[in-house]
């Protein structure tokens, strides 16, 4: 696989992944694996109450302060916030405490022991006052916690006009779904190390998914320009939205400690406080009523769909966008109303995790369909190929559907793969009289690529591809690579835009002197956007070369350019495909460039004695236009599959008083390799004509089928419905007995 | 506290160093002789990622206190490549894409490593049960099967090779 001008091309072909050797051997250097001389640690003394007023900061008198660097609020040389979409939430809380993990005191040490031991120390006196810890409590505003009114952002979508069908519906049916917080559960903790000092600035190599947030966030911390902060991403070892906002609170708490001791400061958490006091999947609550005709068409959908934002704003309004949006799913309805909020309560903040608000309301829309074929007296395949989107066809957004979609014909894949008809009848066999009850079931479901609505356009991403003395390329990116392989993905589309081997085609570090802002590693947007535009950068490099008339390929030709005038590079911009809009106003228009479309299928088993379920067989199967690299897509698709089996089965945060009570991996329940079947991931592939090569967005879609598919299944196989996900042993026992 | 002279046997090699009879062996490998391929990903020994070799079995580093494994032969991630050539299993994780954000992968690699050096051919099961402590969150644990198979594959090969130019 050497050589240049290879036929076929790079993209399509799994060639090794550019960080493998260096993560196989152990040479990858992660965040904690870095030092520095003089080097001290960083810890964070946090509340215990999860609202109330700040009354003292005692300090123990069997501490020796003196040897220790102590930051409050009073510290900060800017402005005392976490800047990402709204400036509500502290860097260090220095009066009202919001949440249980509020931050309030910095403490820095040589000696980590030392150190435990003068957390332990601190004590904050607090007046509590009382919180609010669910939906209901805050819409019914029992306490006002957040702004006037406890809602954190709220959108009112509307397409045709649903009020005017109820009453010619044959059928109305309702329904409410709830869908609980899920913890990224990243295997690298978050972690910091920062050096900082009014000359040079601020430094911070981390564990982070998104630069420039950082970069952001520390500007107005410090009351510095951009050119004063600096910030580079070290490997990152997972991210899945956990690292999109909190890496920024964490590199503030390091950058400070750094700044006031002027020695540079390490701030690796441990898991017990990354889970307890980083952000979650949002817990979610959708009510569904939907009018539909005795033939099986969906006429109307009123959704209500309420996310529980926890203290603070940080990316709630957002996620809850993308929720909004996949609400009413791959479906044609001609009325639709989506009235979405997300409200505050006294959790610490939810936010970004893969799929960021739409695997809560397909999981909703997934379960409500099984139940509105039910009451129409359809099998659950046959009501929704009644009402699937095809080309030319408006999705709720008013967006029309300018690629062809075959949502039929992958249907018909999937249960052939799965014999899913056979399986339903022989299941219902064997079911009876048998303690280990079986069940199949499905979700049809699409994923929107990139940012939502006029997102892209306000990022204006920019990449720049840089011709190498040696006849290489240097690809220049914010985008991390946490696992996904953007730093594989990126190399196969430029060689291929370019025309040399893939093995001279590097990535730079992700480091904001040195690279351009291509936007923040999130929303399934780096290979279809950040790609394109690598695309776009090299095919420029390569006709700057031909302009200048220089003869042969890539490689030989660069290298001579190079020579005589001087480095070579080319920076794309962001330029929206043609005919795309989106009105902000009516939540109407063009929401993303383009959707995955997908059919999971999912088998269950149920031991009727211990109420424990397992998934046995899975099937995902979906169309991402053109597979860049298949093995790491097929990467993709069983890592968020396995997460997907977890949010729907086994990871159950328990809320204690405001806190996360299991926070720790022993009793926060994750799939292991023993509780994960083997997943059998298919690809539709239809080329998307503004993806590189073809490609569209991937890394999101597999978590949002899993859950709907197994609630679908389980409800098959015991008679009675999932409406609330995890469906944990408890919870099934209970909807058994209360069966019966 | 008090530091003890300890004398361990890490990848083959002797290192006397003075240590806190405190310290877990995962911090000395990480902190004091810089091998920092070793993992720490929780803090009750439920991740799996601080996995090395002791004395031919895969152990949870963060749970043992370094004094007390003076007598033991310690082997660590970085032991697994010949001067840069890489083992057959990494070979099968670099293939089969095994690894993906890395953090899990040094502890994969070291308990998957015990399992081959006592099991030529293992089956789905037993590879699944030599990993069932080692948490991925990126994989779902498929590729990682994959990789066994695919190193597996390749020792038989290589033997079949060896004992042909035997024969020749
Ligand atoms: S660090 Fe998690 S088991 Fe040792
Ligand atoms: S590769 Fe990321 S945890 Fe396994």
């Amino acid at each position: 696989m050497s050589g240049s001008g290879d036929i076929d091309g790079w993209v399509g072909r799994s060639v090794p992944r550019k960080d493998g050797v260096a993560k196989v051997t152990g040479q990858a250097r992660y965040v904690d694996d870095i030092t520095m001389p003089h080097m001290l640690y960083g810890v964070t003394v946090r509340s215990s109450v999860p609202r109330g007023r700040i009354k003292a900061i005692h300090y123990s008198d069997k501490i020796p302060w003196e040897q220790f660097t102590i930051v409050t609020a009073a510290n900060i040389p800017g402005e005392n916030v976490i800047y990402l979409l709204m400036g509500d939430q502290p860097c260090l809380a220095s009066r009202v405490i919001n949440h249980s993990q509020e931050p309030i005191v910095l403490l820095a040490h040589s000696d980590k022991n030392l150190l435990e031991a003068a957390r332990g120390g601190v004590t904050i006196e607090v007046e509590p006052e009382p919180g609010v810890f669910s939906i209901e409590d805050s819409l019914e505003q029992k306490e006002i916690v957040w702004g006037s009114d406890n809602i954190l952002k709220q959108y009112h979508m509307n397409k045709g006009d649903v009020d005017s069908v109820w009453p010619s519906a044959d059928f109305v049916v309702e329904g409410e779904y709830r869908t609980g917080a899920q913890e990224q559960l990243y295997i690298e903790n978050n972690g910091m190390i920062a050096t900082a000092s009014p000359a040079e600035g601020v430094t911070v190599w981390g564990s982070m998914q998104c630069p420039y947030y950082v970069q952001k966030a520390l500007m107005r911390l410090f009351a510095l320009p951009a050119e004063k902060v600096r910030v580079v991403a070290a490997v990152t070892g997972g991210g899945f939205g956990g690292k999109e906002e909190y890496p920024s609170m964490i590199a503030g708490h390091a950058a400070l400690l750094a700044w006031k001791s002027g020695r540079p400061v390490k701030m690796i958490y441990d898991r017990a406080e990354d889970m307890a006091a980083t952000t979650k999947r949002h817990p979610s609550r959708t009510r569904h009523r939907t009018a539909v005709s005795r033939d099986g068409k969906l006429l109307g959908m009123d959704i209500e769909f309420t996310l529980d934002g926890g203290a603070y704003a940080t990316l709630s309004a957002v996620v809850l966008s993308r929720g909004t949006i996949h609400a009413a799913g791959p479906y044609r309805c001609p009325n639709v109303r989506v009235h979405a909020r997300a409200v505050a309560t006294n959790y610490p903040p939810h936010g970004a995790f893969r799929g960021f608000g739409a695997p809560q309301s397909i999981f909703a829309l997934e379960r409500h369909l099984n139940k509105v074929a039910a009451v129409v007296g359809l099998p659950p395949e046959e009501l929704r190929r009644r009402n699937f989107l095809h080309q030319g066809d408006l999705t709720s957004t008013g967006q029309e559907v300018r690629e062809p979609v075959d949502l039929e014909g992958l249907l018909d894949r999937a249960f052939s793969a799965t014999d899913y008809r056979a399986k339903v009848q022989s299941f219902a066999r064997s079911n009876i009289g048998s303690r280990i009850k079986r069940g199949i079931g499905f979700a049809t479901f699409m994923h929107g690529a990139g940012f939502t609505g006029s997102g892209e356009e306000y990022l204006a991403s920019i990449v720049g591809v840089e011709a190498t003395a040696d006849g290489g390329a240097k690809i220049l990116v914010a985008a991390t690579e946490m696992g996904q392989g953007s730093s594989t993905t990126l190399a196969q589309i430029a060689a291929d835009a370019l025309g040399i081997s893939f093995d001279r085609v590097t990535v730079a570090e992700q480091d904001t002197a040195n690279v351009p802002n291509s936007g923040p590693t999130v929303a399934s947007r780096t290979c279809m956007v950040v790609g394109k535009l690598v695309e776009t950068a090299a095919l420029a490099l390569k006709a700057k070369v031909a302009e200048a008339g220089i003869a042969g390929d890539f490689s030989t030709a660069s290298a001579a350019y190079i020579k005589i005038h001087g480095p070579l590079r080319h920076f794309a911009k962001y330029a929206a495909p043609p005919g795309i809009h989106w009105d902000d106003q009516s939540y109407q228009g063009d929401a993303y460039g383009a959707y995955a479309w997908a059919v999971y299928v999912a088998e269950v088993a149920v031991d009727t004695l211990t109420y424990e379920a397992s998934v046995t067989d899975f099937v995902a199967l979906q169309e991402v236009g053109r597979v860049i690299h298949p093995r790491v897509a097929a990467g993709q698709i069983e890592g968020g599959v396995a997460q997907g089996i977890g949010y729907a089965l086994y990871e159950n945060v328990q809320w204690k008083d405001g806190r996360m009570a299991n926070n720790q991996m022993t009793n926060y329940i994750m799939p292991t390799a023993a509780d994960v079947p083997p997943i059998r991931v298919l690809f539709a592939e239809t080329p998307y004509a503004y993806g590189p090569g073809g490609a569209k967005g991937i890394g999101e879609l597999p978590i949002d089928g899993p859950a709907p598919a197994i609630a679908n299944a389980l409800e098959n196989a015991l008679g009675v419905p999932f409406d609330e996900i995890p469906a944990t042993p408890e919870k099934i026992m209970t909807a058994v007995r209360g069966a019966r | 506290m008090r530091k003890e002279l300890v004398d361990l046997s890490i990848n083959g090699r002797r290192h006397e160093l003075a240590v806190e009879p405190n310290r877990t062996l995962l911090d000395v490998l990480r902190e004091d002789l810089r091998l920092t391929g070793t993992k720490c990903g929780c803090d009750d020994s439920s991740c799996g990622a601080c996995t090395v070799v002791v004395d031919g079995q895969p152990m949870l580093s963060c749970l043992l206190l370094a004094v007390s494994y003076q007598d033991s032969q310690i082997q660590t991630i970085e032991s697994l490549a010949t001067q840069g050539e890489l083992g057959a299993l990494q070979r099968g994780f670099v293939q089969e894409g095994g690894s993906q954000c890395g953090f899990c992968t040094p502890g994969m690699v070291m308990s998957l490593h015990t399992l081959l050096e006592s099991t030529a051919d293992p089956t789905e099961e037993e590879v699944r049960a030599a990993i069932s402590g080692n948490i991925c969150r990126c994989t779902g644990y498929m590729q990682i099967c994959r990789a066994v198979r695919h190193a597996v594959a390749e020792i038989r090969e290589e033997e079949i090779r060896e004992k042909e130019r035997l024969h020749a």
